[in-house]
């Protein structure tokens, strides 16, 4: 417990009678064995050091994946080597891959199927826009166009050391949640949506072709002639 | 009974119909299930344990490959080879230059046949000890195997980002040679590399070889009879674990493999354990290769200077180019018109048709048998569905 995280919480969501404890008075309560900390902070703490992926893999950069749990990179190392073989057990999706519009609606399947709190972190240029096969006819064009997407890992494939990388990120990300306010996390909002809607194979393309709750096409903006 | 009914796979195999039976269990493995390598459904019909009817569903990494190899130029299908079967994208190169070379009357300098050679023999290395890694896994021994092979992986793609500048994806044949000089520096390291894989082998295998829970797990699992798998198409490690001898290096012999002396091992029954006794003795054969190839590598130049990068076009015609992939046959088809890009852009892939007999193999075996049975083909999901 000796290294939770030091920010104080913000002053927002402290009761207005208690004057915020300072970074040097806890650091002097530590000292004498006392450790004071909020229920916020233990949540986050504990939940960003204990992200257990689920061993799911789509192509290339499932292998890569592979990697970064085997011995030269050893993700262990930041709490994450349980790769849980069903949706129920995990906490972290990774998309590690080409997400076809066949395979889109089990990924989002998946996803409905993992409980609260999730993560899903992006992984490679395929799973983020389609990657080198994005002018093909059956690739998606970015997963984060169905559930949202915590972190993206650039490269083709990223390398384990990315991987580890946006897990570190993910694990700061997590640690900035609040309990309650804004700052919360996407399941403690009230507007949560729960449930991702699954598309389905239409006529011609996936229906809906993305969720307008997680996504919608970027406006163009013409840069001004001058 | 009505024969019409009887499907192959013996006696103890009840007829299925189609339509589902009040005491048949039909159990949908995949796309997302951890021992189908990758995004593969089996729908498997099950009378208690044993199987009585297999259905592979394809396609859910179907990336159209092949028509976007028809929309770019000939070289910029070079690093999309790397995606195919992403375990082994150095062989994938190898096929692909052949292809092309044909397709052109490229000739290729010697250096650069000495280095393709040892980068597909490399590439057979990573490939094997990986397989029989997951293989193991999916036999129940998590992990440590597994962890095993990847250690060696590391080394191998360490010496292939060396040379190439990435892990995996090395992008690094080109038509009529190879894109950089291996330095001295590289010469040295995989030659410090194949003379310790040997002991490596010796390791993996003290482990895994005579170890008795693997052979009753394994062995008289998955047969394979030797005229089914040549009359499915069979290829590669699967095809020789059956008896047969068949090896492009030996039968084509493309590149340098001439020169060379190694044998081509081959096994006799036909099951998994066969099939994963071949493969380590391959590799053993693979070191045997290289190491003649480094002892016998040639200066001059890696690239023929005619060698024409930019503007390729070939003359109309076709042409089918075709190596000894680690996992069977690989080959491109290529028809050109005498424009920039191909006509028509195929790939022969090894692991889709031997995939082909999987039901032969898992009926009248049990659900977890068809886990490991499935693992000893050696498939890659990229290159199956493309
Ligand atoms: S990003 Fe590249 S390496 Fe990853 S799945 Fe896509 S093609 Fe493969």
């Amino acid at each position: 417990m000796s290294d939770a995280p030091t920010p104080p919480p913000s002053p927002a969501h402290q009761p207005a009678s208690l004057p915020a404890i300072t970074d040097a008075e806890r650091a002097e309560l530590r000292r004498h064995g006392i450790l004071l900390t909020s229920l916020q902070e233990l949540y986050t703490w504990g939940n960003s050091h204990s992200v257990w992926p689920l061993n799911f893999g789509l192509a290339c950069c499932a292998i890569e994946m592979i990697a970064a749990s085997m011995a030269k990179f050893d993700i262990a190392r930041f709490g994450s080597e349980v790769f849980r073989p069903s949706p129920r057990q995990a906490d972290l999706l990774i998309v590690s891959g080409t997400v076809t519009k066949k395979m889109a609606p089990q990924v989002v399947r998946l996803w409905n199927q993992m409980p609260e709190p999730k993560y899903c972190i992006a992984m490679g240029a395929c799973a983020i826009s389609g990657g080198p096969f994005k002018q093909g006819y059956n690739v998606l064009k970015g997963i984060d166009r169905f559930i949202p997407v915590d972190i993206y890992i650039p490269g083709c494939p990223p390398r384990p050391e990315a991987l580890l990388h946006g897990l570190v990120q993910l694990q700061e990300k997590i640690k900035g949640f609040t309990i309650k306010g804004p700052d919360a996390p996407r399941h403690l909002q009230k507007a949560d949506a729960g449930e991702y809607p699954v598309p389905e194979f239409g006529a011609r393309d996936l229906e809906p072709p993305h969720n307008p709750a997680v996504w919608s096409a970027p406006t163009l903006v013409r840069a001004e002639k001058s | 009974m009505n024969p019409e009914l009887l499907t192959p796979g013996g006696a103890n195999v009840r007829a299925v119909h189609d339509a589902f039976h009040g005491d048949l269990l039909e159990v949908s493995m995949g796309p997302h299930h951890p021992s189908t390598h990758g995004v593969f459904r089996m729908i498997v019909t099950l009378d208690g344990e044993r199987i009585v009817k297999l259905k592979p569903v394809f396609g859910y990494l179907h990336r159209n490959h092949e028509k976007l190899g028809e929309t770019v130029s000939y070289l910029g299908s070079m690093p999309y080879t790397d995606r195919l079967d992403y375990l082994s994208a150095m062989t994938n190169n190898w096929a692909y230059a052949i292809a092309v070379e044909k397709l052109a009357g490229q000739p290729v300098p010697e250096r650069a046949e000495y280095v393709r050679v040892i980068l597909a023999e490399l590439t057979r290395l990573l490939n094997h000890t990986c397989l029989a890694g997951f293989l193991m896994q999916d036999c129940g021994c998590s992990g440590t195997p597994l962890m095993y092979a990847f250690r060696e992986r590391e080394k191998i793609l360490d010496l292939f980002e060396s040379l190439s500048g990435s892990r995996m994806m090395c992008n690094y044949q080109r038509f009529g040679g190879c894109r950089v000089d291996p330095t001295p520096a590289w010469v040295d390291a995989t030659r410090t590399l194949v003379g310790n894989y040997g002991a490596f082998l010796d390791e993996f295998e003290a482990l895994l070889t005579g170890n008795e829970i693997i052979m009753a797990r394994t062995q008289g699992v998955g047969v394979l009879s030797a005229a089914l798998a040549i009359n499915a198409g069979v290829t590669g490690p699967m095809l020789r674990a059956t008896g047969v001898a068949s090896d492009l290096r030996k039968s084509d012999a493309y590149g340098v493999y001439p020169r060379f002396q190694f044998r081509v091992p081959l096994g006799a029954h036909g099951d998994v354990y066969d099939r994963y006794m071949v493969r380590v003795l391959e590799m053993r054969e693979s070191i045997r290769i290289l190491e003649q190839a480094l002892a016998g590598l040639p200066g001059g130049p890696i690239m023929d200077p005619k060698a024409k990068l930019r503007g390729f076009r070939p003359k109309a015609g076709e042409a089918y180019g075709r190596i000894e992939g680690p996992k069977g046959e690989i080959g491109f088809y290529l028809v050109s018109d005498g424009g920039p890009n191909p006509l028509r852009y195929r790939v022969r892939p090894p692991s889709f048709i031997n995939l082909t007999v999987l039901e032969d193999m898992c009926l009248g075996q049990t659900v977890a048998d068809a886990v490991i049975i499935l693992g000893s083909v050696d498939i890659v999901l990229g290159e199956v569905d493309r």
